[in-house]
């Protein structure tokens, strides 16, 4: 690995002079590229080992409280959810050729870009908190006090679940049907807590990301970008596509854990 | 004795510019690194007021000086400001922010502005912390175990977790620019197989801060909400588990111990050639051994936990792979010995102290061998056998290692002369001290003392080891303040120093005492490897001057 | 003279002197590396000082030394793995006819139940040269069974059994603390361990309130629940019998084969829709917050003192008429 860079021919100087953008330490716009480059890479390193901690924990409840798991996920909106994956993914989508206009130098196209990438973008934190919302109608947030699964508009008591949590044969007993739906109601508000803790962890990087994108979306309107130097967009867009994929882990695993037709 | 400025004409990196702004907004590594030198002093210096306190409650076997409750606060927060406030920093932030630029032949670390964020962000939870102190303090030991943490503690976990959480970005964002800067700033000629072995530990230590910071801020993200939230994640009388939260804690928790000591590690790999005047023994084997214990090192986490509740299995594998991560720590040993064999020897103050880190490192890493045997663990964990080990590896390793390094580079840093007989004073202090205080508790470990306790009026008995363990941290505390006053001294009345006073290898040392604000008039082109002290004359007398 | 400057401490359980001999070992070992370390520094440093004239001789290293160095090392750490696994075994695997004790420990007590009736806080009585094996649980949050002299310790965990095993040597009181941090009294939480010759046991065991045995206590228990409605001796009713299940495999409805343990038996009375045995229908209520740690325990007893083992494993529709009466004597 040998990454010392010469410093070439280019006098040090006049290197400096015609490019402003290179800052004093690096000897070339080469290296500065290639140390930004790496410094995100490695950033997002360590946001897998930070998500990865919650991963961890959801693992570890999933396999020991599968039913009551599946069930409490089901009680997400799959149609909402895929949607806004979909929504998230075009984000990444529009990213990416953002990146393109900026190495073949199209300010304007750029400029759509990243304006259609910051929409969707928060079109999925719109659609996020309409799905929050409707977890708070349905009394699954798990700080509230009113927090009940078992009965009233948020049951998860319904189609096949009843079943599958092995409910309908203790509808005959009344103490013994408490039982159990306290134990549903203390195992899915560990999902749910877990579920708000991802998304909600997953939403903050997104906004971060917003963040990050309305000025990156300033900065190529003022044409700072071009097919020489378009570093700040190139690793904006790393940014912008782990916290993609991160969600394309979280979807599968929050929403889709036991699906069902009829469920 | 001068008492002049160092060369009034000359320009270097604290004279170039004047005023607090210059400071507080600089993106200079060599300020960015006396920013942190000044703050974790001071939170090391919070810390061990805290261990003051628990070694004056210890002096006698009833609880009469503090309630239990304050000396159970004591003890936590001795424990979370002397780890995540002082260690974890320490040697990186200050002599690793200093050095690497310069050792590699830089002008700075890759992301000047995020280094300076990195600082106003320990700053951030550095305060954080101290509210948390003053308005109550936090009881939950370092460790914050659940469910005590999470739902029976009347303290203020919250923002302690918080402050924590907040501290670790810091720690995030210093690895993140070291190893950037290893990668993509060395000077022309400067390979990997010429780098100084301080940059080699600091590269471990910086992939060991960026993988395993984010597990122990996720964790205690988690219990704060499950605290602030009543969430019941960690409860176990609502379907949680609280050996996750242990698994989760020491994932991060075990690596972070060699956070702490391998920069010190660092240090004594820099020293010990110098005042041998010959280079490293086993240059290769010494940097490999570097990355072998950042790598190893996250796979042994739950021997602290091998009577928590785990699986006899997971016990062996986890004790199996602790004996391995002792080898190369082993090696570093036997490697820095070796390299006094045909040397010239000088017994400065920072040669002192790296030789103190040698002997007092095996100690503290023999008795973890103690640790990782099961039959022997299941005795002595949870006593003060754990705490005399850690406190070797941590005082009489990290600790030494940095005081040596400070010493070693304070011409560099400063311009200055420390003045050498009290610095050996100090030191020879320091090491007595520190081994009068802990190595009576391995006695009192294995006789069955156990942590945390407050009052052992039941175990008069204990007494007599408590006492000299008291007498010697005063002892300690007096070679530990010694520096304080003696550097600060030489800031104004020390000898104006020369470029290279120790003749030394490195970079570092071809340019001048203080550097100049870009490090190097011009780019250096390295063709030579990194210890040929046979090329260098000796240092004349500099070791002996006050 | 070190009466009041103990170096060592009392020695008295079959774990003891093993553990003891392996970390006699471990010292020497380390007195002798240490030292020798400490001795080579001093000898280079004296023999290798700077003087005028004498140049450092520079040397790479060596391929041998540094072998050398590796394997030795790795292989003493080896050894020393393997002894210590060897005793974590016997340390870890309670031999199968060992008396029980149930623990439980709270914020800032211990309170332990005996089988034969008795009852203690934060004192236990054994008799020597007898094994005895605690069944512990917390109310609270983690603490820890720690006897110094037996040299044993074992993390007490809320919402689970851990256990724990000696054998007493020596008569005497020792020492027993709470070794996990739990609170402000975490200090406070101290007793005593009474080991007696067995008819010093005797007599205090008869000496003391008689409350009635364990198991007993968890057959009246069985009763007013309403167990033995299920849970019939004469033939299988709703719930298999529980005659001879304790100890022996248990066939479940989703195919996997456990062992009725007492984790087994006490997961399964708060939570039996997870276990289903093999042949019964999911119509067991469960117990969770109805009852406390002490009657589980009881329950717990009383099934483990069920006589004769059935034939074949306790899963499956066999018919299994059991004795004719309509319970077992007890």
């Amino acid at each position: 690995m040998s990454d010392s860079q010469a410093i070439g021919e280019t006098p040090l100087a006049i290197e400096h002079e015609s490019r402003p953008e290179l800052r004093h330490h690096f000897a070339d716009v080469e290296q500065q590229r290639n140390a930004a480059s790496l410094g995100m890479w490695w950033f997002l390193g360590t946001e897998i080992m930070f998500f990865g901690g919650m991963f961890c924990g959801y693992l570890v409840y999933r396999r020991i409280y599968f039913p009551d798991f599946a069930v409490a996920s089901r009680s997400l909106d799959l149609i909402v959810g895929t949607f806004n994956t979909t929504v998230l993914i075009c984000s990444s989508l529009t990213v990416a050729q953002a990146v393109r206009a900026a190495q073949l130098g199209k300010r304007v196209l750029q400029v759509r870009m990243l304006l259609l990438t910051l929409v969707f973008g928060l079109a999925f934190l719109g659609i996020k908190a309409y799905e929050w919302g409707n977890k708070y109608k349905e009394h699954h947030i798990p700080t509230f006090s009113d927090y009940n699964v078992i009965s009233g508009e948020g049951s998860l008591i319904k189609g096949d679940n009843a079943k599958f949590l092995g409910i309908d044969k203790l509808r005959n007993d009344p103490a013994k049907l408490r039982q159990r739906e306290a134990e549903i109601q203390q195992r899915t508000k560990i999902f749910y807590s877990l579920y708000f803790a991802l998304t909600g962890m997953h939403a903050i990087h997104m906004v971060v990301g917003v963040g990050i994108f309305t000025v990156i979306t300033i900065m190529a309107y003022q044409g700072k970008f071009t097919p020489e130097y378009h570093t700040p967009l190139e690793i904006a867009g790393l940014y912008w596509h782990f916290v993609d994929i991160v969600w394309i882990y979280l979807f599968p695993l929050l929403y889709l854990i036991d699906r069902r037709p009829g469920a | 004795m001068a008492t002049t400025a160092v060369s009034v004409e000359q320009k270097n990196y604290i004279n170039a510019e004047y005023g607090i702004r210059s400071w507080l907004f600089t993106t200079d590594h060599k300020r960015i690194a006396l920013l942190y030198l000044i703050s974790i002093t001071a939170m090391f210096f919070i810390g061990g007021f805290f261990a003051l306190l628990i070694r004056l409650e210890l002096l006698t076997p009833a609880g009469d000086l503090l309630t239990a409750d304050m000396y159970n606060k004591a003890f936590s927060m001795h424990g979370q400001v002397m780890v995540f406030f002082f260690l974890v920093p320490s040697i990186p932030a200050t002599l690793g922010n200093f050095l690497i630029p310069m050792m590699i032949g830089a002008k700075d670390l890759a992301f000047p502005r995020i280094n300076l964020l990195s600082w106003y962000i320990y700053i951030a939870a550095a305060c954080l912390y101290l509210w948390c102190i003053a308005t109550g303090g936090v009881d939950t030991g370092w460790t914050f175990y659940t469910p005590f943490s999470s739902q029976f503690s009347n303290s203020h976990v919250v923002e302690a977790a918080l402050a924590i959480f907040i501290a670790g970005f810091s720690s995030i964002l210093t690895g993140l620019n070291f190893v950037v800067t290893v990668h993509r700033m060395r000077a022309p000629g400067m390979t990997w197989s010429r780098l100084p072995l301080f940059v080699w530990s600091h590269y471990a230590t910086s992939i060991i801060m960026l993988l395993g910071t984010p597990v122990i801020a996720i964790t205690l993200v988690l219990v704060a909400l499950e605290r602030a939230l009543n969430l019941g994640i960690f409860d176990p009388t609502r379907g949680g588990d609280p050996v996750l939260f242990q698994h989760l804690f020491w994932f991060y928790s075990h690596p972070a111990v060699y956070i702490m000591i391998l920069p010190s590690m660092a240090v004594v790999s820099e020293i010990v050639p110098c005042f041998s005047r010959k280079r490293i023994f086993g240059y290769t084997f010494v940097a490999i051994a570097s990355i072998a214990i950042a790598v190893i090192g996250f796979l042994v986490w739950a021997h602290h936990m091998f009577v928590a509740g785990i699986s006899l299995y997971s016990a062996l594998v986890f004790s199996f792979l602790s004996y391995l991560v002792a080898v190369p720590s082993a090696i570093k040993v036997f490697n820095w010995t070796a390299t006094m064999y045909k040397g010239s020897v000088s017994f400065s103050t920072p040669m002192l102290y790296a030789l103190g880190f040698i002997g007092l490192f095996t100690i503290g890493g023999l008795t973890g061998l103690f640790l990782a045997c099961l039959g022997v663990d299941v005795h002595v964990h949870d006593t003060y056998f754990v705490i005399a080990h850690f406190h070797y590896v941590m005082v009489g390793g990290a600790v030494l290692g940095y005081l040596g390094g400070i010493h070693f580079w304070w011409p560099k840093i400063s311009g200055r002369m420390y003045p050498e007989s009290w610095g050996r004073l100090a030191a020879i202090i320091v090491f007595i001290g520190f081994n009068l205080t802990f190595f009576p508790q391995f006695i009192l470990g294995y006789l069955g003392m156990p942590r945390r306790y407050w009052d052992y009026s039941h175990m008069p008995e204990w007494q007599g080891l408590n006492v000299l363990s008291t007498a010697g941290a005063s002892i300690l505390a007096v070679g530990y303040l010694l520096p304080m006053v003696y550097m600060l001294w030489s800031l104004r009345y020390g000898k104006p120093a020369p470029d290279n006073p120790w003749q030394a290898t490195g970079l570092e040392w071809r340019t001048a005492s203080p550097p100049p604000t870009f490090n190097f008039d011009e780019t250096p082109e390295v063709t030579w490897e990194a210890y040929e002290y046979e090329k260098m004359p000796l240092p004349e007398e500099v070791t002996l001057e006050r | 003279m070190f009466d009041n400057f103990p170096l060592w401490p009392a020695s008295a359980s079959s774990h003891s002197l093993p553990i003891d001999l392996l970390y006699i070992f471990l010292v020497v070992l380390s007195a002798v590396t240490t030292l020798g370390i400490f001795a080579i520094i001093v000898a280079f440093g004296a023999k290798y000082r700077r003087r005028h004239g004498r140049e450092a001789q520079q040397i790479e290293g060596s391929m041998i030394l540094e072998i050398a160095w590796s394997i030795i090392p790795l292989g003493i750490f080896l050894v020393v793995f393997v002894w210590g696994a060897v005793l974590f075994f016997d340390v870890r695997t309670p031999p199968r006819d060992s008396a029980e004790i149930y623990v439980v420990g709270k914020q800032w007590m211990w309170k332990l139940q005996h089988m034969e009736g008795p009852r203690e806080i934060n004192e236990l009585h054994v008799p020597v040269d007898k094994d005895i094996k605690l069944i512990m649980t917390s109310q609270d949050v983690i603490h820890s069974f720690f006897i110094p002299a037996f040299r044993i310790k074992q993390d007490v965990l809320p919402g689970r059994y851990t256990t724990l095993w000696f054998r007493a040597t020596k008569p005497g009181t020792y020492h027993l603390f709470c070794a996990q941090y739990c609170g402000t009294m975490h200090s406070g939480m101290i007793g005593e361990v009474v080991v007696m010759t067995p008819t010093d046991y005797q007599a205090w065991v008869t000496g003391s309130a008689p409350v009635g045995s364990l198991a007993q206590d968890g057959r009246t228990m069985f009763q007013q629940l309403g167990c033995n409605t299920c849970h019939r001796f004469d033939v299988q009713g709703r719930g298999p019998n529980l005659i001879g299940v304790f100890g022996h495999p248990v066939q479940l409805e989703d195919g996997r084969i456990v062992t009725a343990d007492e984790n087994y038996i006490r997961q399964h009375i708060l939570t039996p829709g997870r276990t289903v045995v093999s042949g019964f229908k999911n119509i067991m209520p469960s117990w969770q917050g109805q009852i406390t740690e002490e009657q589980l325990n009881s329950l717990v007893a009383y099934i483990k003192s069920l006589g004769a083992p059935p034939e074949g494993a306790a899963g499956g529709p066999t018919n299994n008429p059991g004795p004719a009466t309509a319970e077992p004597r007890d």
